[in-house]
């Protein structure tokens, strides 16, 4: 743990100058970054605490939507009506993770931010490139039990571990930031990176940028979804894989669908090109199968994750079974559907 | 059972009683060891080593020492000068080699190994200093690979004091040849790591007239206390040691951790107080569960009687000492097999020593060997519970020795009915649940009845309270209730007037508290104490008008209940403890006294086979194609003696099943080969089981009297409950899949390919 100065600001425009600079973090509940403190991975010379902003709250969008505030709880999230009723998909994702305590404190801008769980990133003792760049990449050719097997580079194999980044990258969100630049609008499949030669930066955000809400568009698919977690014990473990399913279906056949992966790459893992194959098919094994093979085409194990590939095609087989039928996997029963 | 009929109000051995302790703990005022007030403390924060082998060839401290508050960078280079010679580095419980001194010179000797401690005024700066400690090393090549480890394999000259060299029986290797049926498996544990919730901590209380109070986390004050005193050159009475209050252990706090050894050298070298406690991270830097491979030959007529057993185990240790444990001993003692030999050998890697973690031995060779034995089951076609009765012994098949009790019979019995055993279809994959599989395992436990020589102190006031006082351990396990449970038991008072005091190393002499012995030891010496209480309030009641025990000679014609004394055979005749006090003008009785074994229980000991044995029902539903299990039901039917408090007694098993389904499925420790370091060492990454991992487990004690084993009839608990539950699990899982698993835990990945 390094010493920094801390500010506490309760309005935007004074968060956004605390925050200039490369060398400072934003602190919301802390469930991510005061581990990542505490272990000397972070080590900024200045903290803002945003938990006074006013980013709190979800509400209805002229669109039809809903708009998720940065600092509503994970849990808030989770089980507000609306939600629960309209996006039980992204209900599902949030309480697959973590655990009840730490959804509590978690919030949705912490959660789409949260840094990867590899063991070296987490390890100062060792070389990531991610943690200090240039330094090479330990986790390549070591311990890749929970590594990425798409999307990888040269210079880092991590994965993104959040359930809730998954869920909405499959409902197409839209991350609303504000920052030295202004406002912008980021379309989720365009808000994480792959890690290419720039493993640092998890985000496309800019330095100083901050994530004010999270929007849902008003297709929701409220009946013919699923997020379906496989990981090493049946709750509170990050994925080794899982699947988000969106789907709408008119009569036999599939009108839309969306399918993500977590825990296989350093972004919710999705192929626009996957889905076309599904898109006015009628649901089956054979069309679910061509889907899951155009979803994991290229996809390689680092050697402690080479089972992640077989296991990725079985889990969504299984989770286009479970949307199709309408029978999502319970976050509380842990018994797969 | 003692005769309670004729006693209205009586708490005793056999009441199930809520810890006596528990409150105080829930309510935050049980103090562990890292949280004990002392005045001017100076904080250590630890510097842990980034390499696994080589020298270290400076250290860079000037940075650390500018922070404001830093008061000195301890290392190899500055530490005060203490003893050398290895002897007196050895703990209660050394084992054969040269114990780990931290800081003891420029050796780097495993992966995490604490390099300079900082200490400061304040943890924070202690801590942020600590970060900015450089240290650069000269590496040397290192192994950590347990499969490249053993081709370094051998059977120590020096043995470890507690190691049982396997003995052989007949020709294993001709009957194996000709057996008719004949298995041969290689099966294997990974590294785990102890984990209790509580970080291994300690508090110097420096008194600054030479004497000092240790407040540490470990599992014997005693030993603790020795340990400093030779080690860093006290008297022996100017050294106490306090371990009121243990978060967990495991075996982790048998013997003196390496934070000790820094908090008392910094106190030393600083003449001030100093506290350091470890942080999770390196929780993984010290004590684990040795890695392990044991290959099982198996031979058997048709029927399924064995004719030939060959065992051959090798365990993990590291380039310093020798841990070794009885690994493939317990088939050979439990079951009945004409020809059987045994090997055992420890295979060196540049870790820290591997050590003694709940049930060692036992919980990696007899759960193992467990997986061995549905094999051969399945090979003579035989439901592998009529396979264990089979092949039953009624003695200590190993060693040629009658048991002083073993109820294992009754457990299979009561065990199978309770879980419905009966109801299984014997062919793999033939039981079915909508997408699940569902499979049934059993196996047997096997774990030493331990008793040591423990004193214990009863000190009854004249206001009837009695106070019962150890130096044992309570390290979760409920040693306090135990104490609290006899007391009451032995002189009829009730819980709520006993304390029980345990944990300081000035209180009456205990061993460490390890091996299941406790409950069994303290208890007795709880018991002996008690009684000579009870002979002089005998003696004392001569002064009571009317004098209502003339007629007893001894405390044994004497019941105690309800805080009264009365004639067994008149129990109109009694009186009040307080009113014999009063009469005699007694304010307080005193008495120390020992339970050791005697002359009878040495001969016992060395005649008799002394086990407790356990029977485990696992049920589990495996969604084959994603290669999820849930084990949804156990039923861990117990041989282990009379149960003092059926209460906590049941809460060492429950923990003891969970921790055998981490054994199955989750625990194991990630070791990166070419940094030769631990990876997952935090909670997030190294897997436990989780309450939904958790259903229903239900615990059987089956009765067992056996007054020879110990001086109570008690065997113990601690152990027992781990051993062979993941055996049972990978037996289920075979069951219910028909993929058979040699290879611990049994990790997702594994049941999809
Ligand atoms: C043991 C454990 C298990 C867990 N298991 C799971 C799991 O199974 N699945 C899962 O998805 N998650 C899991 N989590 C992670 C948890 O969900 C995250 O830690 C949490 O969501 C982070 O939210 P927070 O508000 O606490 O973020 P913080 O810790 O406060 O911040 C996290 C990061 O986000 C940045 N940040 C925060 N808010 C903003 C903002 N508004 N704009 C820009 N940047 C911001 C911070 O600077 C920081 O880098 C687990 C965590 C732990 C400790
Ligand atoms: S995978 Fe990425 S995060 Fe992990 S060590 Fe390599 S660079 Fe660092």
């Amino acid at each position: 743990m390094i010493r920094f100065d801390y500010a506490r600001p309760t309005d935007l425009a004074e968060a956004l100058r605390e925050g200039a600079g490369e060398e400072v973090a934003y602190l919301a509940g802390g469930t991510n970054l005061v581990d990542l403190l505490k272990e000397n991975v972070a080590r900024p010379t200045r903290v803002v605490d945003i938990a006074r902003l006013p980013l709190t709250g979800i509400e209805d969008t002229a669109q039809g939507g809903l708009r998720l505030g940065a600092l509503a709880t994970n849990t808030e999230t989770a089980y507000d009506q609306r939600v629960q009723a309209r996006y039980p998909l992204l209900s599902s994702a949030l309480l697959a993770g973590a655990t009840a305590q730490l959804r509590n404190a978690a919030t949705n801008g912490g959660n789409i931010n949260q840094r990867t769980r590899c063991y070296y990133f987490y390890d100062v003792a060792t070389p990531c490139n991610k943690r200090e760049p240039g330094q090479g990449c330990a986790a390549i050719g070591g311990v890749s039990r929970i590594h990425a097997i798409l999307g990888t580079s040269h210079q880092c194999i991590a994965t993104h571990p959040s359930d809730m980044a998954v869920a909405l990258a499959a409902l197409k969100a839209e991350v609303r930031v504000t920052g030295p630049g202004g406002d912008r609008v980021i379309a989720f499949a365009d808000y994480h990176r792959l890690p290419g030669d720039e493993p640092w930066r998890d985000t496309t955000l800019e330095p100083g940028e901050l994530v004010t809400a999270i929007d849902l568009p008003p297709e929701s698919f409220p009946t013919n979804f699923t997020y379906l977690k496989l990981r090493e014990r049946l709750s509170y473990a990050f994925a080794l894989v899982s699947v988000a399913v969106a789907m709408r279906l008119e009569g036999e056949r599939i009108a839309e669908v969306r399918i993500a992966l977590g825990g296989v790459a350093h972004k919710p893992w999705r192929r626009p090109e996957a889905e076309d194959l599904l898109r006015g098919q009628e649901p089956g094994r054979e069309a679910f199968g061509a889907a899951a093979d155009a979803l994991l085409e290229g996809a390689r194990g680092q050697g402690g994750n080479d089972f992640k590939v077989p296991m990725a095609r079985k889990a969504i087989l299984r989770a286009l079974e479970q949307a199709t039928a309408g029978t999502p996997q319970s976050q509380t029963d842990k018994r797969i559907a | 059972m003692p005769d309670t009929r004729h006693e209205p109000i009586k708490v005793g051995i056999g009441t199930p009683l809520s810890r006596v302790d528990g409150v105080d703990k829930v309510t935050g005022q049980a103090h562990y060891a890292a949280e004990y007030a002392v005045p001017d403390v100076l904080y250590g924060v630890i510097v842990s080593g980034r390499i696994a082998k080589g020298r270290i060839t400076a250290i860079a401290d000037g940075a650390a020492r500018a922070v404001p508050g830093v008061v000195e960078v301890l290392t190899h280079m500055n530490r005060p000068s203490e003893a050398w010679r290895d002897s007196k580095w050895k703990d209660e419980l050394a084992i054969p080699g040269d114990p780990f001194r931290a800081l003891g010179d420029d050796r780097i000797q495993f992966s995490g190994q604490p390099v300079a401690l900082v200490l400061a005024e304040t943890f924070e700066a202690a801590r942020f200093a600590a970060s900015l400690v450089d240290v650069s090393y000269e590496e040397e090549p290192h192994n950590v690979d347990f499969d490249l480890s053993l081709a370094e394999k051998t059977l120590p000259t020096y043995k470890r004091k507690s190691f049982h060299a396997p003995k052989s029986h007949g020709d294993a290797d001709k009957a194996y040849a000709e057996a008719d049926l004949r298995h041969e498996g290689e099966y294997r544990l990974a590294t785990e790591h102890h984990n209790p919730m509580e970080m291994h901590a300690s508090t110097v209380h420096w008194h600054g007239d030479g004497t000092i109070t240790v407040y540490d986390k470990c599992q014997g004050a005693q030993g603790v206390q020795s340990y400093i005193a030779s080690a860093f050159g006290f008297r022996q009475e100017d050294v106490q040691v306090i371990n009121a209050y243990v978060g967990g252990a495991f075996g982790s706090g048998l013997r003196p951790q390496y934070q000790v050894q820094l908090a008392v050298l910094a106190a030393k070298k600083l003449e001030r107080s100093v506290r350091v406690v470890m942080t999770r991270q390196q929780m993984f830097t010290h004590a684990h569960r040795p890695q392990a491979i044991y290959s099982i030959k198996l031979g058997a007529e048709r029927t399924g009687k064995l004719t030939s057993m060959i065992n051959d185990a090798t365990t993990s240790t590291s380039r310093f000492e020798n841990n070794m444990e009885d690994v493939v001993t317990w088939g050979m003692i439990n079951y009945a097999c004409p020809n059987m030999s045994g090997a055992y050998t420890v295979a060196p890697r540049d870790t820290y020593t591997s050590a003694d973690m709940r049930a060692p031995g036992a919980a990696t060779g007899m759960t193992l060997f467990e997986i061995a034995m549905d094999e051969m089951a399945y090979k003579a076609k035989v439901d592998p519970l009529e396979f264990r009765q089979i092949n039953y012994s009624d003695i200590d098949a190993m060693n040629r020795q009658p048991f002083t009790s073993k109820a294992l019979r009754e457990a299979y019995r009561e065990g199978a009915a309770a879980f419905g055993w009966d109801r299984r279809s014997f062919e793999p994959r033939s039981m079915r649940d909508g997408r699940e599989l569902i499979g049934w395992g059993v196996a047997t436990g096997v774990w030493d009845a331990q008793f040591s020589k423990t004193s214990a102190r009863a000190t009854l006031t004249a206001d009837g309270h009695l106070e019962v006082a150890s130096a044992t351990a309570d390290i979760g396990t409920g040693t306090y209730t135990v104490m609290t449970l006899v007391a009451a038991d032995t002189l009829g008072i009730a819980p709520e007037r006993i304390t029980s005091r345990l944990g300081d190393s000035r209180l009456p002499t205990a061993p460490v508290e390890g091996g299941s012995w406790a409950a069994a030891s303290t208890g007795a010496a709880v018991q002996v104490a008690c009684r000579a209480v009870g002979e002089k309030l005998l003696k004392a009641a001569a002064k009571v008008e009317g004098q209502p025990l003339a007629a007893a000679s001894s405390v044994d014609d004497l019941t105690f209940a309800d805080g009264r004394m009365a004639l067994k055979s008149e129990p109109g005749r009694s009186v009040a403890i307080t009113e014999v006090m009063q009469a005699a003008t007694i304010d307080r009785i005193e008495v120390e006294e020992t339970a050791s074994t005697g002359l009878s229980g040495l001969v016992s000991q060395a005649r008799k086979s002394r086990k407790t044995h356990s029977a485990v029902f696992v049920e589990v539903r495996v969604d084959e194609e994603l290669g999820q299990v849930r084990v949804t039901r156990v039923v861990s039917a117990i041989a282990a003696g009379r149960i003092i408090n059926p209460k906590t007694a049941r809460s060492q098993i429950l923990g003891g099943v969970v921790m055998g389904i981490g054994m199955a499925l989750h625990e194991e420790t990630l070791a990166d080969l070419r940094l030769g370091r631990w990876m997952n060492h935090n909670y997030a990454e190294y897997h436990i089981p989780a309450h939904a991992d958790v259903q229903d487990i239900e615990v059987i004690f089956v009765d067992e009297p056996d007054p020879e084993v110990t001086p109570l009839g008690v065997k113990g608990l601690g152990e027992i409950g781990i051993i062979s539950v993941a055996g049972a699990i990978a037996n289920a899982i075979f069951h219910a899949t028909g993929q058979r698993h040699r290879s611990l835990p049994i990790t997702i990945d594994k049941l999809i390919a």
